[in-house]
C-alpha cells in the first residue's frame, strides 16, 4: 500500500486562508458567536465575486464585529466608532476604482453611526454594507442597542428593553439603497450570493445578517446558541421581494428573509460628474 | 481643464485664499460641513475643485466630515476640511484616529469667539490649547497660525507639506477675522511653489510594515490599492498596523508618534522676529493679534520704549527654546492673543519665572487694539 501523502494531512489549507492575515488568528470571536460565519461568507463571496483583489477594501467601525478588518488579507481599516460609512466614502470618492466593504456591528452602524447609514444610502454611495445585527452591544457585555428587540434583557435594561428596535431594511429601502437584503447565519449560501450580488453592483448595497451572541443576549434571555439557530431555522421565512415595511424583527411571527430591493439608481460619484463636472 | 494655480494678483478674503492655496498644494478632495466663520473656505473650493480634477463633498456632520478625509488620504488624495470652534470639537475624535494611524490631512479652524455656539459671527484666539490637547491621549501635533490672507495662502501650502512629510494631521489655527477680511493676494508660478508628497514604498508588497519609520523616522505610506494589503487601526499597534495591547507596544507606538515631531523641531518651527535684537521687552503673538502686536512694538519704540516681537506662525509644536533664549536677555514677556490666557501660559513656562510674563488677553469678538498693549508696556515695566 502506498503511503499517504505526508504533505496532505500535514498542513491542510483552508481555501480562505490567503484572504486571511492568518498570523493574527485565533480571532477575539466568542465560542457561538455568529460573527465568524458572516465574516467567512463574506470572504467567500469576496472571492467568488472575480474581482481584483488589489482594489477590495474593507472598512469597520468598532465592536465585535468590527474587528473584521483586522483579520482580512486586503487594504483594511479599523476605524473610529460608527464613523467607517463616512471613511469609506471619502475613500471611494477619493479612488473610485476601489470596491469598499463596510463590515460592522449594528451598534456602531445604526446608533452611534445611524446618521451616517441615512446619508450614504441617501448619495447611493458605491459601497457594500455589511451589518452583523446581534441584537446588542456584545464588545461591552451585553447592553441594549438600537436593534434589541422590544422587552428583551440586556445588562442595561435587566427588566425589559423599554423601547422599540428599527427596522433596518426598511431604514435603508427609506433612505434609498438600491439593493437590501437579509440572512441570518444559518443561510450561508443565500448569504454568500447576496454579497456577490452587492460586490458587483453599482450603488448603496444593505446586508443585514442575523447572528447570535450567546455569551451576551443569548445568556440574559434563555437562548443557548443552538437555541438561536433553531429560531433562524423555524422563524425565518424566505420571502424575496418582500416590503420593506413589512421586514421588523418579531420572532412570534417570523422573520422575513431575502433579498428585497435590487433597483437601478445613479450613484454619488455618477451624479456628481454629470452635475459638477461642467469643464 | 482649469489650473489649479491662478497664478497672478486676486483680492481675496482669507478663506478663500486657504482654498486657493489647498488647491496650489495639491489638494484634490475635501469633505465640509457648514459653519460660521469657514463655510467660505467650502463654497470656493467646492467650485474649484472639479474643476481641477478633484472631488468635494459636503458631509452630514464634521464627524464624518473628518472622517472623510483621512479615507480620501488613505486612499492616497491630499485632504482637507475647513471649520470652527463647535465643528473642530466634534471632529476631536478622528483628529485623534488620523494621528495614530499617521494619515495625512489637513484641518482648518477659521476660530470665533466660544465656548459653545459663542459668537459665530466675530473672532477669537480660543481654540488654541484644544489643538494642541483636545483630541484624547498624549500626542504631538503641528499648528500653524496665520496672520493676512497672503499668509493662509502659503501657510496651507505649508501645511500640505508638513502633513505629507511627517504623516500627521496638520491644523490651521486661524480666526473669522483673517478668515474674513480681503486683502491682496499674490499667487506665484506654479513652478515656484514647492509641494511635498508623503514618501510611497517600493519594493516587497508581503508583509509590508506601514508603521515601520524609514532612515527619515517617517514611515513610508501606501495608498488602498497600490497592493500592500495594509492594516490601519485606531488601537495601539506594532509596526505592522496590527493591535498589541501591552504596556510595551504603547511605549514603541508613543514614542514614534512623539519622535518624529521632537526630533524634528528646527525644521517645523517657524517664528519671525520683529526688532528683537536689541529689545528689552518681548511680545509674543501669533495670528491676527500679531498685526496689533506690529503696530504696538512701533508705538512703544517712538516712546522710547524698546520693544520687540517674536511672532510665532508654528505654535504648536511650541518655540520652547526661543522663548527661554529670550528670557535671558528682556526684563519681560507680553503676550498677545485674543483668549483670557492660553498661549500666555506657555510663555510663562518657558520663563521659567526668571522674568514677568504678562496676558493682554480678550474674551473674544474682537481684535485687541494696539492701545490695550502700550497701557500694559507702560503699567508692568
Amino acid at each position: 500500500m502506498p503511503e499517504p501523502s505526508k504533505k496532505i494531512s500535514k498542513s491542510p489549507v483552508h481555501p480562505l486562508d490567503d484572504l486571511l492575515r492568518t498570523d493574527r488568528i485565533p480571532h477575539i470571536w466568542c465560542s457561538g458567536c455568529g460573527t465568524g460565519t458572516a465574516f467567512s461568507s463574506c470572504l467567500t463571496a469576496i472571492k467568488a465575486s472575480g474581482l481584483e483583489l488589489d482594489n477590495v477594501v474593507m472598512i469597520s467601525g468598532i465592536g465585535c464585529s468590527g474587528r473584521a478588518a483586522g483579520y482580512v488579507k486586503l487594504d483594511s481599516y479599523h476605524t473610529t466608532h460608527g464613523r467607517a460609512i463616512p471613511f469609506a466614502t471619502g475613500m471611494k470618492l477619493a479612488n473610485p476604482k476601489l470596491n469598499v466593504i463596510v463590515f460592522s456591528g449594528d451598534g456602531d452602524l445604526f446608533a452611534i453611526g445611524g446618521n451616517h447609514f441615512i446619508h450614504a444610502a441617501r448619495r447611493n454611495v458605491d459601497l457594500t454594507v455589511i451589518c452583523v445585527n446581534n441584537l446588542n452591544y456584545g464588545m461591552t457585555g451585553g447592553q441594549v442597542a438600537a436593534t434589541t428587540p422590544f422587552q428583551a434583557k440586556t445588562s442595561t435594561t435587566t427588566t425589559g428593553n423599554p423601547e422599540a428596535p428599527f427596522n433596518l431594511p426598511l431604514l435603508a429601502y427609506a433612505s434609498g439603497a438600491t439593493y437590501i437584503a437579509r440572512w441570518t447565519i444559518l443561510h450561508t449560501r443565500d448569504l454568500t450570493n447576496s454579497i456577490i450580488e452587492a460586490l458587483n453592483k453599482k450603488g448603496f448595497s444593505f446586508i443585514e445578517v442575523l447572528s447570535p451572541c450567546p455569551v451576551n443576549y443569548g445568556r440574559r434571555n434563555k437562548e443557548k446558541s443552538l437555541d438561536t439557530l433553531k429560531l433562524y431555522q423555524e422563524k425565518g421565512i424566505i420571502k424575496n421581494n418582500a416590503n420593506p415595511a413589512d421586514t421588523d424583527i418579531d420572532f412570534e411571527k417570523g422573520i422575513i428573509l431575502g433579498k428585497f430591493i435590487d433597483i437601478e439608481r445613479a450613484t454619488c460619484i455618477e451624479n456628481y460628474d454629470k452635475t459638477c463636472r461642467l469643464v | 481643464m482649469k489650473q489649479a494655480v491662478l497664478t497672478g494678483a486676486h483680492y481675496l478674503t482669507g478663506d478663500e485664499a486657504c482654498a486657493e492655496g489647498a488647491l496650489a498644494a495639491g489638494c484634490r478632495f475635501f469633505g465640509g460641513y457648514p459653519i460660521t466663520p469657514a463655510t467660505e473656505v467650502a463654497e470656493r473650493i467646492s467650485e474649484r475643485l472639479p474643476e481641477v480634477g478633484g472631488t468635494f463633498i459636503q458631509m452630514e456632520d464634521e464627524i464624518a466630515a473628518m472622517a472623510s478625509i483621512l479615507g480620501a488620504s488613505c486612499a492616497g488624495v491630499k485632504s482637507m476640511t475647513a471649520t470652527s470652534g463647535p465643528g473642530f470639537s466634534l471632529m476631536m475624535e478622528n483628529i485623534g484616529l488620523g494621528i495614530v494611524t499617521e494619515t495625512p490631512c489637513v484641518v482648518v479652524n477659521v476660530q470665533r469667539a466660544g465656548p459653545s455656539t459663542g459668537l459665530p459671527t466675530m473672532g477669537a484666539q480660543a481654540d488654541m490649547m484644544q489643538a494642541k490637547w483636545g483630541s484624547h491621549g498624549d500626542y504631538e501635533i503641528i499648528a500653524l497660525a496665520p496672520s493676512s490672507p497672503q499668509e493662509i495662502f502659503y501657510q496651507t501650502i505649508t501645511a500640505f507639506n508638513l502633513s505629507e512629510t511627517y504623516r500627521l494631521p496638520v491644523l490651521i489655527m486661524t480666526d473669522e477675522i483673517v478668515g474674513h477680511m480681503s486683502e491682496k493676494v499674490v499667487i506665484p508660478d506654479a513652478k515656484e511653489i514647492k509641494t511635498v508628497s508623503r514618501i510611497t514604498p517600493k519594493g516587497k508588497k508581503d508583509n509590508f510594515k506601514p508603521f515601520k519609520p524609514g532612515p527619515n523616522g517617517i514611515a513610508p505610506m501606501p495608498a488602498a490599492g497600490d497592493g500592500y494589503k495594509v492594516h490601519f487601526t485606531g488601537l495601539t499597534h506594532d509596526e505592522k498596523g496590527y493591535p498589541v495591547m501591552t504596556v510595551e507596544a504603547q511605549a514603541m507606538m508613543m514614542a514614534q508618534l512623539m519622535n518624529k515631531i521632537r526630533n524634528n523641531l528646527d525644521k517645523i518651527i517657524m517664528t519671525e522676529r520683529y526688532r528683537l535684537d536689541d529689545a528689552e521687552i518681548a511680545i509674543i503673538s501669533y495670528g491676527v493679534s500679531s498685526r496689533t502686536s506690529l503696530a504696538a512694538v512701533d508705538e512703544a519704540r517712538q516712546m522710547g520704549i524698546r520693544a520687540g516681537l517674536l511672532r510665532l506662525i508654528t505654535v504648536w509644536p511650541f518655540p520652547d527654546d526661543q522663548i527661554r533664549r529670550l528670557a535671558n536677555q528682556v526684563k519681560g514677556f507680553i503676550t498677545v492673543e485674543i483668549n483670557l490666557g492660553q498661549i500666555h501660559y506657555e510663555v510663562q513656562r518657558c520663563a521659567g519665572y526668571r522674568v514677568p510674563a504678562y496676558l493682554v488677553g480678550h474674551p473674544g469678538g474682537t481684535i485687541i487694539s494696539p492701545d490695550e498693549v502700550i497701557k500694559v508696556l507702560k503699567e508692568a515695566f
